[in-house]
């Protein structure tokens, strides 16, 4: 008994190690800190830049701030086991339409950010609507919305419309203290859905649902407002990220969205990170690993001036060798 | 109806309950009451209707007929929830948890304890240990260990603590001991006996006679979704509850085994097969004409001993012989090209493919056979012929395969098999989920099958099906063969073996 005591600080330890490590996300961690030491290693041997100074890691975390967001709303959509394939259109809509509202007016800049954060809350309901009520499959749902979206853009808009007044461009460039003001945004989401999955009973709903619906449905919650509710705050994140491009490059354009190719890098991001595509497991940690992992690959390769193929290339062969990894330790574990 | 064995107030009284699908009638006018503190056990075979009578008692189902009456007031349920508000918990075979999350999570969900939108952690952790030190008394399970990590045993036991945290006061228990070992079911039972202390009615399904002389006061048997009689275990033996149960004697119940003249060659020959971690020294021989039954608990070997002779995760060390002859089996491809053939346990997964028609599911093995550009079958076959070989009764061949019952979509998968001309037939649970009457038709076409020249493996986990059948058994444990009997073996041989302890019975 007296040895317990004496060795309880050191168990206690041992205790948060284990547990860390069989966290679904931790391979994620290791991955992301070998990437990263590597590709500082050769970007500063072959180009005498410096991948670690201070500078360089804000302009790689203010570049992953947009995907960031979103990644976090499609990390709830993935855990409910839905998928979401228009927040690439939604984020045009969000940029141009806020940007056409605030028309360069300091004063317009409430209503410009509450209509687009209307306008997402309602694209959200409805891609949660037909995938419950309709029971279509949320590949085919989300990728009709964002056809129904890049239509509705199109036809309103055809280049950059209106602008943000200067004072919104303090969301992609202003200081607070001595922090960027997208990282403190970044940073609100991350912790917003953290708190959203980790502590809420909304949370812990939304992994028994993409666990097993019938074991949610067995326990009376409700599935389906679940997924909905995923849904909608997976558009209100795209909508969020829509109004920082448009703080970024002062006006919102309908290609933007597409253009960065964010419905497929966010679902990337969130299974890089270890959430399964099939739901029921992951977090927001994991998912922010696998955004800076395929940022630190993008600056490394852009400082090196690797061709854009290539860095697709090593991005796709990441991605899938991240996924069978998890698939492999999962089916050992099953065993 | 006899006297309980325990004067508890009565809980639950269910009379005349009905239910049909689709105008098949899968109970009728069944009478059940379970008494607190009393352990009511529901026995029958696959089929009888046990699964659809307490889906009706735990809300999935609605009767079509018939009260259920809890403790003196009418009660209609119309979702599981309304079920386990009132008191009443069920432990499917398959556990109602979430693997990927803690077990407080797991007891909790649906009702976690919050604050706000925020869930009480502190509180629903220390609600679960309280709940867990009643039924885990040496404190294996922590609140938050993930589900995934534990043992099949450890998560029954959750899901125990998850029926106590409703305060049930009907448990009900779906074929428990199904993948226990003897120690971890001597530790259920313990359990049980708790909450049979604490005044709970548990209603315990098997047809493990055997665990039902050591833990039930009653019984009641059903066959054929009627009752045949509920009893007190001490007012009745083995053999009674198995003529009630089967409603007739076990000789004629079964086509006759093979004579020795009709065994023909050695069709099938493993040698010091391994395959690690999972089977080892595994050594038999079949015979053309006979029937090998494979019996053992389940997690001893025996769906992996199938999958290591069909090629799906061969054999890592050690040989397959084919009719005498050396044979690489390294796929389910190779298996069939050899003339191996698989009838797997799950029809529907993994047997049949539900959307296609009965004709292409017959077909799908021996046209996957053909050659890339030549679409030509191997050799000419007549689905009609197929058909009548194995007895099909179906309105068309063109039906989609999923409209058709459990013994017809077997017989399906089996004409599949005999379309490539296979000579070694391995079963997995060939009756599983089929009606009674369907079952001796699969019997009677597996004992033809042998009788014109077939080598049959059967892995089987009911016990008379495996007496019945098999023409010798093999028994499984841990991986490896523990010892062969002859046809004449008993029911207590075949667990001896399969559990390497002799269970006391009381006579």
């Amino acid at each position: 008994m007296t040895d317990l005591t004496s060795l309880r600080p050191k168990t206690r330890l041992v205790l948060i190690g284990r547990k860390i490590l069989r966290a679904g996300s931790a391979p994620i961690f290791v991955v992301l800190g070998v990437i990263y030491l590597l590709a500082s290693i050769v970007v500063s041997v072959a180009n005498e830049g410096t991948l670690l100074s201070i500078d360089a890691l804000e302009s790689v975390l203010s570049r992953s701030v947009g995907l960031g967001i979103v990644a976090m709303g499609q990390t709830c959509v993935l855990i409910v086991g839905s998928i979401d394939l228009s927040v690439s259109y939604l984020i045009s809509v969000s940029a141009t339409y806020s940007s056409a509202i605030m028309n360069d007016d300091p004063n317009k800049m409430a209503l410009g950010v509450v209509v687009v954060l209307a306008i997402g809350a309602l694209v959200g309901l409805a891609n949660g609507l037909v995938i419950t009520k309709l029971r279509v499959n949320p590949f085919v749902a989300t990728l009709g919305m964002s056809f129904i979206l890049s239509g509705v853009l199109n036809a309103s808009f055809q280049d950059y419309s209106g602008a943000v007044p200067d004072q919104f461009q303090y969301l992609a460039y202003g200081y607070f203290g001595p922090i960027l003001v997208p990282f403190i945004l970044l940073g609100g989401v991350v912790a917003a859905v953290w708190i959203l999955l980790r502590y809420t009973t909304m949370g812990h709903h939304m992994y028994a649902v993409g666990g097993s619906e019938e074991v949610a449905r067995l326990s009376g919650i409700k599935s389906h407002r679940v997924i909905i509710a995923a849904h909608v705050i997976c558009a209100l994140t795209a909508v969020v990220t829509g109004l920082y491009l448009a703080a970024r490059i002062k006006s919102g354009a309908p290609w933007i969205g597409p253009d960065g190719n964010y419905s497929l890098e966010s679902i990337a991001a969130v299974v890089l990170g270890g959430t399964a595509l099939s739901g029921g497991r992951g977090g927001v940690w994991g998912t922010l690993a696998g955004v800076m992992i395929l940022f630190v690959l993008d600056t490394s390769f852009n400082s090196l001036q690797v061709d854009e193929f290539l860095q697709n290339v090593a991005r796709g062969v990441i991605i899938i060798g991240a996924v069978a990894v998890y698939t492999y330790r999962i089916n050992k574990r099953r065993r | 109806m006899t006297q309980p064995a325990t004067d508890g107030p009565l809980l639950l009284q269910m009379s005349g309950i009905g239910k049909s699908f689709f105008g098949v009638p899968v109970l009728s006018d069944v009478d059940f009451e379970l008494r607190a503190g009393e352990v009511h056990a529901v026995l029958g075979e696959n089929g009888a209707g046990k699964s659809t009578l307490m889906k009706i008692l735990s809300g999935a189902y609605r009767p079509d007929a018939g009260t259920i009456t809890l403790e003196g007031q009418p009660v209609t349920f119309r979702h599981p929830r309304d079920a386990q508000i009132k008191g009443i918990s069920i432990i499917y075979q398959e556990f109602n948890l979430l693997p990927e999350r803690t077990v407080a999570q797991n007891i909790f969900l649906g009702r976690e304890p919050r604050r706000g939108p925020i869930v009480d952690r502190r509180a629903m952790d220390s609600a679960t240990g309280r709940l867990l030190a009643q039924v885990d008394p040496s404190g294996t399970i922590a609140p938050d260990d993930l589900v995934a990590h534990l043992s099949v045993a450890q998560q029954q036991t959750v899901e125990i603590a998850k029926a106590l945290s409703f305060d049930s006061r009907i448990l009900v228990m779906d074929e428990p001991t199904a993948s226990l070992s003897p120690h971890e079911v001597e530790a259920l039972f313990g359990q049980v006996r708790v909450l049979q202390k604490k005044g709970m009615g548990i209603v315990y399904i098997s047809h493990r006679l055997r665990e039902i002389y050591e833990v039930a006061d009653r019984v009641t048997v059903l066959r054929d979704g009627r009752k045949v009689a509920t009893v007190g275990v001490t007012e009745t033996n083995m053999s009674d509850l198995v003529r009630m149960m089967v409603g007739r004697d076990l000789e004629d119940y079964f086509p006759p085994h093979a004579t020795s003249e009709e065994l023909g060659e050695v069709m099938m020959a493993v040698r010091d097969g391994n395959v690690t971690r999972r089977l080892h020294d595994i050594n038999f021989e079949v015979r053309a004409g006979e029937i090998l039954g494979i019996g053992g608990l389940a997690g001893s070997g025996r769906s992996g001993l199938a999958e290591a002779l069909f090629g799906v995760a061969p054999f890592d060390s050690g040989a397959i012989e084919l009719g005498g002859e050396r044979v690489h089996i390294r796929s389910p491809r190779q298996a069939v090209r050899r003339g191996v053939a698989f009838l797997t346990e799950d029809r529907k997964a993994e047997g049949l493919v539900l959307s296609l028609s009965i004709r292409n599911n017959m077909l799908l093995a021996m046209r996957s056979m053909g050659r890339l550009l030549d679409s030509r079958l191997p050799h000419p076959v007549s689905v009609r012929e197929l058909a009548a070989n194995v007895d099909l009764r179906a309105t068309s061949i063109d039906q989609e395969v999923r409209f058709v019952s459990g013994g017809n979509q077997q017989k399906v998968v089996l004409a599949k098999w005999l379309a490539t001309r296979s000579r070694v037939f391995i079963f997995d649970e060939p009756t599983r989920g089929i009606d009674v009457g369907a079952k001796a038709g699969i019997h009677d076409l597996m004992r033809s099958l042998a009788r014109r020249g077939a080598a049959i493996v059967m892995i089987s986990s009911e016990l008379p099906e495996l007496l019945g059948m098999s023409d010798r058994i093999l028994v499984m444990r841990n991986g490896s063969i523990q010892g062969e009997l002859p046809s004449g073996a008993t029911e207590d041989d075949v667990m001896f073996m399969a559990t390497g302890e002799k269970a006391s019975v009381p006579a």
